[in-house]
C-alpha cells in the first residue's frame, strides 16, 4: 500500500517501450499539425457544443433584431416589474422594459468588448512575447519586469481604479481598461513558449543555415509558440465577459443608455437583487458564454498539444 | 509454496525444486488502445527465468521488450493498456490469480526493478537514504534506526563511497552513475529473488556503463538473484547474459544461450542486427544493415512480421506466421527457413 | 577527393575555449564561477576527410560543434576557414560561412520544424541563399535530394511527424546537403536511432561523402561507430583533447590512459573475442565547473602522481608515431586485442 516507489514508477513507464512511435506512415494524407488538430476537434463534443453556443451568441450580437420584434428601448412604465407573460418570456424590469429584448440587445457590447480586449492582448502578447523571448537581453528584462508589475494588480481592482478617473466610459474606454490588466499573463505564456522553442534544434538548424532573426521568428518561432496562446485567448474571452459584467455591476463600467449584460445586472436596485429574476436572466447568458469559451479553450489546448499526439 | 509468504521471506525463502523457474511469463498478450487504433505491444510472449540466471530481452524501440516486465511489476496503466491473455508465475503462483495485496507484496519483495533513468525514478524531494530506509521499514516493519542502518549497508554494498554520509544526500546531488547505484540499492532492499533491469546503462557513459554492469553481475552471483536484462545493446547482452530472447514486433523471434545465438543466429533479424554493428576491432568496408524500419505496432505486417525487411523471405513468409519452434537444445527460432539462416553464416 | 595530409587544412582550429559563466541572482546577477566546457582545443580538418571527435558526456564535443557554427560565441581561440577567422567574421561573411559549413543534430525529433512540410524544410537554405538554386528548379531539386537520401520524391508534401526517426535523420541530412557544404558537422547523428537503422544512416553518410566530397567532423560517443567512419580521431576529456591520430593508431596503439580505459570499457557483441583484462575506472567524470588541477584525468587515473596534479601534460607526439597524447606517463598498449585479431 505504502510502497514509496509505486507512484513514481508509473510515471516513468509505458513511454520506454510501450507506446512506440505511431507516427511513421500513419497518416498518408499529408496532414499538418493544424489540420490534424482540427480533425480531432471536429469530433470532440466538448468543443463542438461550446462553439455552437458561441456561434449562436455571435449571431445574436450581430443581428439582435432577428430574435425579437421589440426594440431595446421599448419600455412602458405601466408594466414595471411585471412577471413573465406570453410574448414577454422573461417579464419586465422596473422601467417596464422587456427583459428578453434588453438581454438580446446587450449581447453585442459584451461580446465586442471581449473580442477587442482579447485580440489586442493577443497581438501584444505575440509580438512582444516573441521579441522579448527570442532577442532576450534588455528588451526581455524590460518587458518581463513591466508585465510582472502589472501582473501584480488584480484585474477588477485595476480596471475599477482606471475607469473611475475616466469621465465618459464607452466601449473603447472599458476595453482599454481591461486590456491594461489582461495582457501580462498571455505575454508571459508566449514568452516562455518562445524561450523553449528558441532552444530547439530546428531553430538552431535554421540559424546554422544563415537565416536572419526576423525570418526565424516569423517562420519557426511564432508558428510553434502560438498554440498555447490561442487556447489561452479563448479562455480569456470568457474571463473578459465576466469581468465586464462585474465592473459594470459595480458601477464603473458602461453607462446607460449603453446596453451590456453588465448594465442589465447593475440596473435593478440593490435591495431587489435576490428576489427578482432581473439578476438571473442576464446572468444566464454570461455564465453560458463564459463556460463555452472555457470549455472550447480546454479542448483547443489538448488538441494543439503535440505531446499528446 | 502456500505457506505465509511473509514468513517465508523473512526467514529466507524455501528453496525451489531444481529446474523450477523462479519467474515465468506464459503467452502474454498486451495491447494499448489509443485514439488512433489498437497497438499490439506484446503478442504471445513466453519466457522463464531460473534462479541465479541472467536472461536478456533484446529488442529495438517498439519491439515490446519492456512490456512484459511492466506487466510483471503492474506498471501498465489501464486504460490504455490491457493484458488480454496470458499468465505470469512467480514461484509457481499466477500473479493475476492472487489478491491485490499479495500481488503487491510479491512486487516489492520477490521481484524488484531498476530503470534507465534514475533521476526520474528516484523521488527528488526525499533523501536517498530515506527512500531506501522507508522501503525497508514499510515492508519489514523494522524501526527507523534499523532501516537507516540497512540503507547505509546497501549503499556501501553497491559501491557508494562513504555511504553513511551520503544517506542524507538528495538524488540531484549524485552523479549519473551514483544515482544508478542508489536505485540498485533500493531495489535490493528487500532481497528480491528477481531483479529486472530495464536499459540500466543506456543513459550512462561507456566507462560508467561498465562499472554498473559489473556491479549487477557481481550482485547476481553473490545474492543468487535471477536477473532480467532488458536492452537494445547487443554488446551488453553478449558480455553479461546467459540466455537471450530476441524480440521483434511484440514477439520473441529467437531464443537460446548467448554464445550460441550470437555465433550461429537462427533468425534473419538477429543476423541482421549483428551485421549492423561496426566492429571495434577492425575496419569493414561497408556495413550490411537491415533495410527498412521496424513496423508500427498498430499495423504489423501479415505473415511473418519481419518479411518486408528479410533477405530470406519468400511467398510462404508473407502468408503464414512462423511459430517459435525448437531448433536445438534450449534454442528456438520463429523462422520458416531457420536452417538456411543458420547454415549461411 | 583524396586528400594529402600535407595540403593546407580546410578548417584550422586553435586554442578554442568556451567557459559558460555560472551566475546567481536575478536582478543583480553576479558570476560565481564558470563551466569550462571547452578549454584550448586545437585541430585541423582537411578536405574530404572525416575527423572523429569522441568522448563521454560533458567532454565538450557538442559545444565544439556549436562554436564552429557560431551558434554560441567562444571565450577565446580562433578557427580559420578560407583564410578568415570564423569568430571575427562580419555578418555577410557569416552568412556565407553557414553555407559552407553545415550541421546535423542528434535528435531527429527535435531538429525538424513540426509545422513545416518536408519540402520547405529541405528548401529553407535556398530562401536564405537564393542564388544556389533558381526558384523554378527548387521543387525538382527537393525531389532529387529526397531520392538521394533514400526517401521518395512524393514525401516532400508530408510533415516530419509522419516519418520514423531514421527517415527524419535522412531529411536533416538532405537539408544540410541542399546548400552544398564543404564541411559537415555531425553531432551524434546516429545515437538516437535503433541499431538496425543506425547502420543504414552510417552507410548513407559514407556514400554521400564519396559523392559530394565534403569534409566531416563526426562527433560521437560510440567508439565502434567512430572507428568505422573516421580517418582520424581526437579523444576528448573534460574540455580538452587528450589524444589524437589516425584511427588505426588510436584503436590499436592508444597511449593515453583515458583512451585505453575508454576502449577497454566498450563491450563487444562477439562472444568469441577474448578480451584483455578490462581497465576499471573508478568514479564519474568530475564536473567541468570545477575541473581537477594539472591533468584533468588524474582523479580517475591509476598512473597519477604529484606531477600530474601540478603540471598539465601537453598534447605532443611522444613516440614518433605521428599521434600526440597528453599524458606524462603515456605508454602504448593494445587494450582491445586488435593485433591478434586479423
Amino acid at each position: 500500500m505504502s510502497d514509496p516507489r509505486a507512484g513514481r514508477e508509473v510515471e516513468v513507464e509505458v513511454d520506454v517501450d510501450g507506446t512506440p512511435e505511431a507516427g511513421q506512415e500513419a497518416t498518408a494524407e499529408g496532414a499538418g499539425l493544424w489540420s490534424e488538430a482540427w480533425r480531432d476537434l471536429r469530433r470532440n463534443p466538448l468543443f463542438v457544443l461550446p462553439v455552437l453556443v458561441i456561434a449562436l451568441f455571435t449571431v445574436v450580437a450581430f443581428f439582435p433584431q432577428w430574435f425579437t420584434d421589440l426594440g431595446p428601448r421599448s419600455c412602458d412604465l405601466a408594466r414595471s416589474a411585471d412577471p413573465p407573460q406570453a410574448g414577454h418570456w422573461l417579464g419586465f424590469d422596473r422601467q417596464g422594459c422587456d427583459l428578453y429584448a434588453r438581454t438580446v440587445f446587450s449581447t453585442r457590447a459584451s461580446l465586442l468588448i471581449a473580442l477587442i480586449v482579447t485580440v489586442s492582448a493577443f497581438v501584444i502578447a505575440v509580438i512582444l512575447g516573441s521579441v522579448a523571448g527570442y532577442v532576450g537581453r534588455w528588451v526581455d528584462t524590460l518587458a518581463a519586469r513591466l508585465a510582472d508589475i502589472v501582473f501584480g494588480i488584480p484585474l477588477i481592482v485595476g480596471a475599477l481604479v482606471v475607469l473611475n478617473v475616466v469621465a465618459d466610459r464607452g466601449l473603447l474606454q472599458v476595453s482599454g481598461a481591461l486590456l491594461l490588466f489582461t495582457w501580462p499573463p498571455m505575454f508571459r505564456l508566449m514568452r516562455s513558449t518562445v524561450l523553449s522553442v528558441r532552444e530547439t534544434e530546428y531553430v538552431q538548424a535554421a540559424r546554422a543555415l544563415g537565416a536572419s532573426n526576423l525570418r526565424i521568428i516569423v517562420r519557426h518561432v511564432v508558428p510553434n509558440a502560438l498554440a498555447p496562446v490561442i487556447a489561452y485567448a479563448t479562455v480569456l474571452m470568457g474571463v473578459i465577459i465576466s469581468a465586464e459584467a462585474t465592473i459594470t455591476f459595480l458601477g464603473a463600467g458602461l453607462q446607460l443608455p449603453a446596453l451590456s449584460w453588465g448594465v442589465l445586472l447593475s440596473t435593478p436596485p440593490r435591495t431587489e437583487l435576490l428576489n427578482t429574476p432581473h439578476l438571473l436572466f442576464p446572468a444566464v447568458p454570461v455564465a453560458l458564454t463564459v463556460l463555452s469559451f472555457v470549455l472550447a479553450g480546454d479542448a483547443l489546448r489538448d488538441a494543439l498539444d503535440p505531446k499528446l499526439r | 509454496m502456500n505457506g505465509d509468504y511473509n514468513a517465508a521471506t523473512a526467514s529466507g525463502r524455501s528453496p525451489l525444486p531444481p529446474g523450477e523457474p523462479v519467474l515465468e511469463v506464459r503467452d502474454l498478450h498486451v495491447e494499448f488502445r489509443t485514439r488512433r487504433g489498437t497497438l499490439r505491444a506484446v503478442n504471445g510472449v513466453s519466457w522463464s527465468l531460473e534462479p541465479g540466471e541472467t536472461l536478456a530481452i533484446l529488442g529495438e524501440s517498439g519491439s515490446g521488450k519492456s512490456v512484459s516486465a511492466q506487466a510483471i511489476m503492474g506498471l501498465i496503466d489501464s486504460p490504455p493498456g490491457f493484458i488480454t491473455e496470458g499468465e505470469i508465475r512467480f514461484r509457481g503462483e499466477d500473479l493475476f490469480a492472487l489478491s491485490e495485496d499479495r500481488r503487491r507484496r510479491i512486487r516489492g519483495d520477490g521481484v524488484a526493478m531498476v530503470f534507465q533513468d534514475a533521476l526520474t525514478a528516484l523521488n527528488p524531494v526525499f533523501s536517498v537514504g530515506w527512500q531506501i530506509a522507508e522501503t525497508y521499514r514499510v515492508h519489514r516493519g523494522t524501526s527507523k534506526r534499523e532501516a537507516y542502518a540497512k540503507a547505509a549497508e546497501l549503499l556501501d554494498r553497491v559501491g557508494i563511497p562513504s555511504a553513511h554520509e551520503r544517506l542524507n544526500s538528495y538524488p540531484h546531488e549524485f552523479s549519473g552513475g551514483m544515482r544508478q547505484r542508489a536505485m540498485i540499492a533500493m531495489a535490493l532492499a528487500l532481497d528480491p529473488e528477481v531483479l529486472i533491469a530495464d536499459e540500466p546503462t543506456t543513459a550512462l557513459d561507456v566507462t560508467v556503463q561498465a562499472q554498473i554492469m559489473d556491479l549487477l553481475t557481481e550482485l547476481r552471483s553473490e545474492l543468487g538473484m535471477g536477473l532480467v536484462l532488458i536492452t537494445h545493446d547487443l554488446a551488453v547482452v553478449a558480455e553479461n547474459a546467459d540466455r537471450v530472447a530476441v524480440m521483434y514486433a511484440g514477439r520473441i523471434v529467437e531464443e537460446g544461450t548467448v554464445s550460441e545465438v550470437f555465433t550461429e543466429p537462427a533468425h534473419p533479424y538477429t543476423l541482421g542486427l549483428m551485421h549492423s554493428i561496426p566492429p571495434l576491432h577492425r575496419r569493414v568496408a561497408a556495413l550490411d544493415p537491415i533495410p527498412g524500419t521496424p513496423p508500427n505496432p498498430a499495423r504489423i505486417p501479415p505473415g511473418c512480421p519481419f518479411h518486408p525487411r528479410c533477405a530470406f523471405a519468400r511467398q510462404h513468409c508473407r502468408e503464414v506466421e512462423p511459430p517459435l519452434e525448437r531448433v536445438g537444445e534450449g534454442r528456438a527460432s520463429a523462422c520458416h527457413y531457420w536452417e538456411e539462416v543458420k547454415g549461411g553464416e | 577527393m583524396a586528400s594529402s595530409a600535407m595540403s593546407e587544412p580546410l578548417l584550422s582550429v586553435r586554442g578554442l575555449t568556451k567557459h559558460f559563466p555560472l551566475t546567481r541572482g536575478v536582478v543583480f546577477r553576479r558570476q560565481i564561477g564558470s563551466v569550462q566546457a571547452v578549454d584550448g582545443v586545437s585541430f585541423d580538418l582537411h578536405e574530404g576527410e572525416t575527423l572523429g571527435l569522441v568522448g563521454e558526456s560533458g567532454c565538450g564535443k557538442s559545444t565544439t560543434a556549436r562554436l564552429l557554427m557560431r551558434l554560441i560565441e567562444p571565450t577565446a581561440g580562433e578557427a580559420i576557414y578560407g583564410g578568415e577567422d570564423i569568430f571575427t567574421m562580419s555578418r555577410a561573411q557569416l552568412r556565407r560561412l553557414r553555407r559552407d559549413i553545415q550541421i546535423i543534430f542528434q535528435d531527429p525529433y527535435a531538429s525538424l520544424d513540426p509545422r513545416m512540410t518536408v519540402g520547405s524544410i529541405i528548401g529553407e537554405g535556398w530562401e536564405v541563399h537564393p542564388d544556389l538554386v533558381p526558384k523554378g528548379q527548387r521543387r525538382a531539386e527537393v525531389s532529387r535530394l529526397l531520392e538521394q537520401v533514400g526517401l521518395e520524391a512524393g514525401h516532400a508534401d508530408r510533415f516530419p511527424h509522419q516519418f520514423s526517426g531514421g527517415q527524419r535523420q535522412r531529411i536533416g541530412i538532405a537539408r544540410a546537403l541542399a546548400v552544398r557544404p564543404e564541411v559537415l558537422i555531425l553531432d551524434e547523428p546516429v545515437s538516437a536511432l535503433d541499431v538496425s537503422v543506425q547502420a543504414q544512416v552510417i552507410n548513407l553518410i559514407e556514400q554521400l561523402q564519396d559523392e559530394y566530397g565534403f569534409a566531416a567532423l563526426f562527433i560521437a560517443h560510440d567508439l565502434s561507430v567512430v572507428r568505422h567512419i573516421s580517418d582520424r580521431i581526437a579523444v576528448m576529456y573534460l574540455g580538452k583533447i587528450v589524444e589524437s591520430g589516425v584511427a588505426d593508431e588510436i584503436y590499436e596503439r592508444p597511449a593515453h590512459p583515458y583512451t585505453q580505459a575508454l576502449l577497454s570499457a566498450v563491450p563487444s557483441p562477439d562472444p568469441t573475442i577474448t578480451r584483455r583484462e578490462r581497465i576499471r575506472l573508478e568514479g564519474d567524470v568530475p564536473s567541468p565547473a570545477n575541473p581537477p588541477s594539472g591533468c584533468r584525468f588524474r582523479t580517475r587515473c591509476w598512473k597519477a602522481d604529484e606531477r600530474c596534479a601540478e603540471e598539465e601534460p601537453a598534447l605532443v607526439d611522444r613516440f614518433g608515431h605521428g599521434h600526440p597524447s597528453a599524458c606524462h606517463y603515456a605508454d602504448v598498449s593494445d587494450v582491445i586485442g586488435s593485433s591478434g585479431q586479423e
